[in-house]
């Protein structure tokens, strides 16, 4: 029923005659009739865009919507500044293909060149791409920057988040490269077993930061094993604790890469997110996917345009650095933007609240009966061990609170932004009191 | 145009959050030693400098597309509003699969739809992009042949029309890419793929029409001939938009496949991305899908892991607003609205294709499918016209230039694909404004050469951008 198509029944009959066709059917000549649908797709019938407004409402209705939110492990809820909204519903940049023609697509090249700067600094690293999928995917791309031929082995601390850690693997797995899980001692990487994991054939080490647990890895010193034995290091950041944490360029680090979802996007159910990648000068031209560059054109003006495309898959083919043939454009508009809105001072402030907030939950937790699995500092996100952790997150849950993520047994990992306001940690933790209290 | 960097001032700022309401904390931990110089902006600023920034962005809302092997087709505004709900964008990816019944019945119901349209068993929505689903799809295959010990299989075969994407991808997932002529009409050479198919083959990697705007005719011919020779079929779903509902690539003989959900399925290309690339497969290979899928339970859709899965191609589920978007349009087109669009986006290309026809040098004399391609070979030695100064000097027509340079086996190519969504008039205002380009060709060609005049900038220097690199803003001070 429902078509976006203008032409009229009439406008069409004409068209088909001036082009000089009899009927559509001729159209599809070349196609082997036994192969025709006859009857069209086996789909039900089309809708009037009310009906479809009604049904999208009856789905989105089913799911429920938290008021609290303690859950991270990946995705991260945040506030997000209403200019930031706003200037990703502007629809020249909805609609608009990839910046491949300059002239008429210079907003959204600028827009992408201070995404680049923005990353650059908060990764205090020289050079940065134009975004890849996501923070997992964002991972897997940077192995092939630090392969060779006599290095092919990738070092994966345990501590990095299990969907980042599949990820690496199934793109290995294409790759035929060996994947090896370095231990994790206290929730933390285990700098002895790095050490011995280290040969001559590795690649590269990958460390998350701060990592699965919420613990602050110690990066520098963890970077300088790797080094010493010759292999790249790898830190996938949260971005918003690079506001207050040692940046990869200050650890050391060959390559950052990470989930920029925190940086103004909604959590959405999983996507879209969007992967960030920066990389040292030297590792510059082994940066996969779009980069843009700064030029002129005739008359002098400053102009951006796609550049180093020589790297790049419709040029180089099976030779190319990957495949990647898109970028977040959207979704680094909207990091761009919040980065802009939130500024400098900004940016440090979320991030300070969302580390005293985490404190604030922790402690009150232990008061209430649940203890600290791991010793070590953390910035937002913690594990906590003791109690049952299915009856304290139903508890919780019939209060509109998402709880944190269930680990193994007992353990769950909690998570605080500057979304969670005393007395919601507050009425959280008499909630889980009063689990734990009924319980025993 | 200032960079945001620009105009910075020091002290602006917005007024975003309250004071924190628990005492502070201090890290003990190694702190960064120079905070990131972000910009430091006042709300009037940012929202001037976006909006300056999108007047200097051209979308499809701004005008005619007809840019070839993208199908910049007109996004539909309920698919935005329908994405925009809190009931989509509020849900945590973890949070528990039974407070999300509605997600995964738009999820199941949308891999149920999508597999009816292509002829395909199983569906898997996780791959973000056209190539991450060519990168799943390759894996499928190698799991495949992985799982039955023949490991003998190293090769997939690609088109010398392919998309740069399709070898890459292949290399990506380890394997050999063996590089086959087209036939004179831009087809599979029938001779060159037997002539490369063997026990080595894993399997042959082919858009359908293919990137010449052409279908092959010998399609059941050439899936037999690959599936002889122990390979499978992989289907680039690129050129979806000409014949969904009307044929499908499961009932051609392709195994796997990936669709282009920003392109068939109308949702929006975000200048440049987000995207989303469905992957689908027949039943064999539906057990090393990526992870997880959604099946349907007896308490309604539920995750589930495939039992031989690849593993995950990135993190979560999806770009699952992306997928609520296609989801609103496959409810509104529907079993008679899709085939419609596809016939019209055939019809409006072939309507293009004759008329112009009577001006520019086809590449194909032939029906074409949705897209076409014109070669101005023979203007670039007579008129000294290239391929790109017909491009650019259409942006001062106000509109998008087509693809240009592409397929490679075309020289001088220009690749034009209307769309459904485009009507006649817009078609007949593109058409007569490239024959006034033609006609300003011939007489004088020195003109075009220097176009587009009416843009934000003319022509920039790629040669210098590529040789003095400056990918990032200069804040001073010597620093690398």
């Amino acid at each position: 029923m429902g078509s976006y198509i203008p032409n009229t029944r009439a406008e069409r009959e004409a068209m088909l005659r001036e082009a000089g066709y009899g009927s559509f059917a001729e159209l599809y000549a070349d196609v082997p009739s036994g192969v025709l649908l006859p009857d069209g797709p086996a789909i039900p019938s089309g809708k009037s865009e009310l009906e479809v407004r009604k049904e999208m409402g009856r789905l989105a209705g089913r799911n429920k919507v938290y008021d609290t939110i303690f859950r991270g492990a990946g995705a991260y809820h945040h506030y997000i500044p209403a200019i930031v909204r706003n200037v990703a519903a502007k629809e020249e940049f909805i609609t608009a293909y990839t910046p491949y023609q300059p002239e008429i697509s210079q907003g959204v090249l600028q827009s992408i060149f201070e995404f680049q700067t923005m990353i650059c600094e908060l990764t205090a690293l020289p050079v940065a791409n134009a975004s890849v999928y996501d923070g997992a995917t964002a991972t897997a791309e940077a192995i092939p920057m630090c392969v060779d031929r006599k290095r092919t082995q990738v070092l994966v601390s345990a501590t990095v988040a299990p969907q980042v850690l599949e990820v690496v693997r199934t793109y290995c797995f294409g790759s035929g490269r060996e994947v090896t899980v370095v231990p994790a001692k206290d929730g933390l990487t285990d700098a002895g077993a790095l050490q011995r994991a280290l040969t001559d054939t590795t690649a590269c080490f990958i460390l998350h930061q701060p990592n699965y647990f919420g613990l602050i890895e110690p990066a520098a010193a963890l970077g300088g094993i790797a080094h010493g034995a010759g292999a790249k290091f790898v830190m996938n950041c949260n971005p918003t604790a690079l506001a207050l944490l040692a940046a990869p360029g200050e650890c050391g680090a060959d390559v950052a890469v990470g989930e920029g979802q925190p940086l103004g996007l909604p959590l959405s159910f999983g996507g879209p997110y969007v992967g960030y990648m920066a990389a040292t000068q030297a590792m510059m031209r082994k940066l996969p996917g779009r980069i843009v560059g700064q030029t002129h054109d005739a008359a002098g003006h400053r102009a951006f345009v796609l550049t180093l495309q020589a790297r790049e898959q419709h040029i180089r083919r099976e030779k190319a650095s990957s495949n990647i043939c898109t970028n977040q454009s959207l979704c680094t508009l909207m990091a761009a933007a919040y980065l802009s809105a939130v500024g400098p001072d900004g940016l440090q402030e979320v991030a300070s609240q969302c580390t005293a907030k985490a404190h604030y939950l922790q402690a009150e937790l232990e008061k209430a009966g649940l203890a600290r699995k791991y010793a070590g500092e953390f910035f937002h996100e913690f594990v906590t061990k003791g109690g049952d952790a299915d009856r304290i997150l139903a508890a919780l849950d019939a209060e509109g609170i998402l709880g944190g993520l269930p680990l193994a047994g007992d353990e769950i990992l909690w998570c605080c932004t500057e979304l969670c306001a005393k007395e919601d940690m507050d009425k959280a933790a008499a909630i889980v009191r009063a689990v734990q209290g009924g319980g025993r | 145009m200032k960079l945001i960097f620009e105009l910075s001032h020091p002290g602006r700022k917005l007024t975003l959050l309250p004071p924190c309401d628990v005492p502070a904390y201090t890290l003990q931990a190694d702190l960064r030693k120079a905070p990131p110089r972000l910009p430091e902006m006042s709300e009037t600023g940012i929202s001037r400098h976006y909006t300056e920034l999108a007047k200097q962005t051209t979308g499809v809302n701004d005008g005619f597309y007809p840019l070839g092997s993208c199908t910049m087709k007109y996004n539909p505004k309920i698919n935005d509003e329908a994405a925009a709900l809190p009931g989509f964008t509020q849900l945590h990816p973890l949070q528990p699969e039974a407070t999300v019944p509605g997600a995964l019945e738009l999820m199941l119901s949308l891999q149920g739809r999508l597999c009816a349209i292509t002829g395909m068993d199983a569906m898997t929505l996780q791959p973000s992009a056209g190539a991450h689903g060519e990168f799943t799809g390759l894996l499928l295959i190698k799991a495949w042949h992985a799982s039955r010990g023949d490991t003998a299989r190293t090769k997939i075969i690609v088109p010398d029309s392919a998309h740069g994407t399709n070898p890459a991808s292949a290399h990506m997932a380890g394997y050999d890419v063996i590089n086959i002529k087209s036939d004179a009409n831009g087809c599979i050479d029938l001779e060159a793929l037997r002539a490369v198919c063997g026990p080595d083959t894993a399997g042959l990697m082919l858009t359908n029409p293919n990137t010449v705007g052409i279908f092959d005719r010998n399609i059941l011919e050439i899936t037999k001939i690959v599936h002889e020779a122990g390979g499978l079929c992989y289907y680039d779903g690129a050129n979806l938009n000409a014949i969904a509902g009307i044929v499908r690539p499961g009932d051609m003989g392709f195994d796997c496949m990936h669709l282009n959900l920003h392109k068939t399925f109308s949702t929006p290309h975000g200048g440049g991305g987000p995207g989303s690339g469905p992957v689908g497969c027949k039943e064999f290979l539906r057990q090393f899908l990526p992870g997880p899928v959604v099946e349907a339970g007896p308490e309604g859709a539920r995750f589930a892991v495939p039992s031989r899965s690849m593993g995950a191609v990135r993190s979560f589920w999806g770009n699952f607003l992306v997928l609520v978007r296609a989801y609103a349009y496959l409810l509104e087109l529907g079993k008679e609205g899709i085939p419609e669009a596809s016939e019209n986006a055939v019809l409006n290309a072939n309507y293009m294709r004759v008329k112009l026809a009577k001006r520019y040098r086809m590449a194909y004399d032939h029906t074409c499918m949705h897209e076409f391609v014109m070669t101005l070979e023979h203007e670039k030695h007579a008129l000294g016209v290239t391929a790109m100064d017909i491009a650019k000097g259409l942006i001062d027509f106000g509109i998008h230039p087509p693809t240009m340079y592409f397929p490679l086996i075309v020289h001088e190519a220009l690749m034009i694909e209307p769309t459904e969504t485009e009507s006649r008039e817009t078609l007949d205002n593109c058409i007569d404004a490239l024959c006034r380009l033609y006609d300003a060709a011939e007489k004088d060609g020195t003109g075009l050469r220097g176009a587009p005049y009416t843009s934000p900038i003319g022509r920039p220097d790629e040669v210098l951008a590529a040789r003095h690199l400056v990918l990032k803003y200069d804040f001073g001070g010597g620093e690398s």
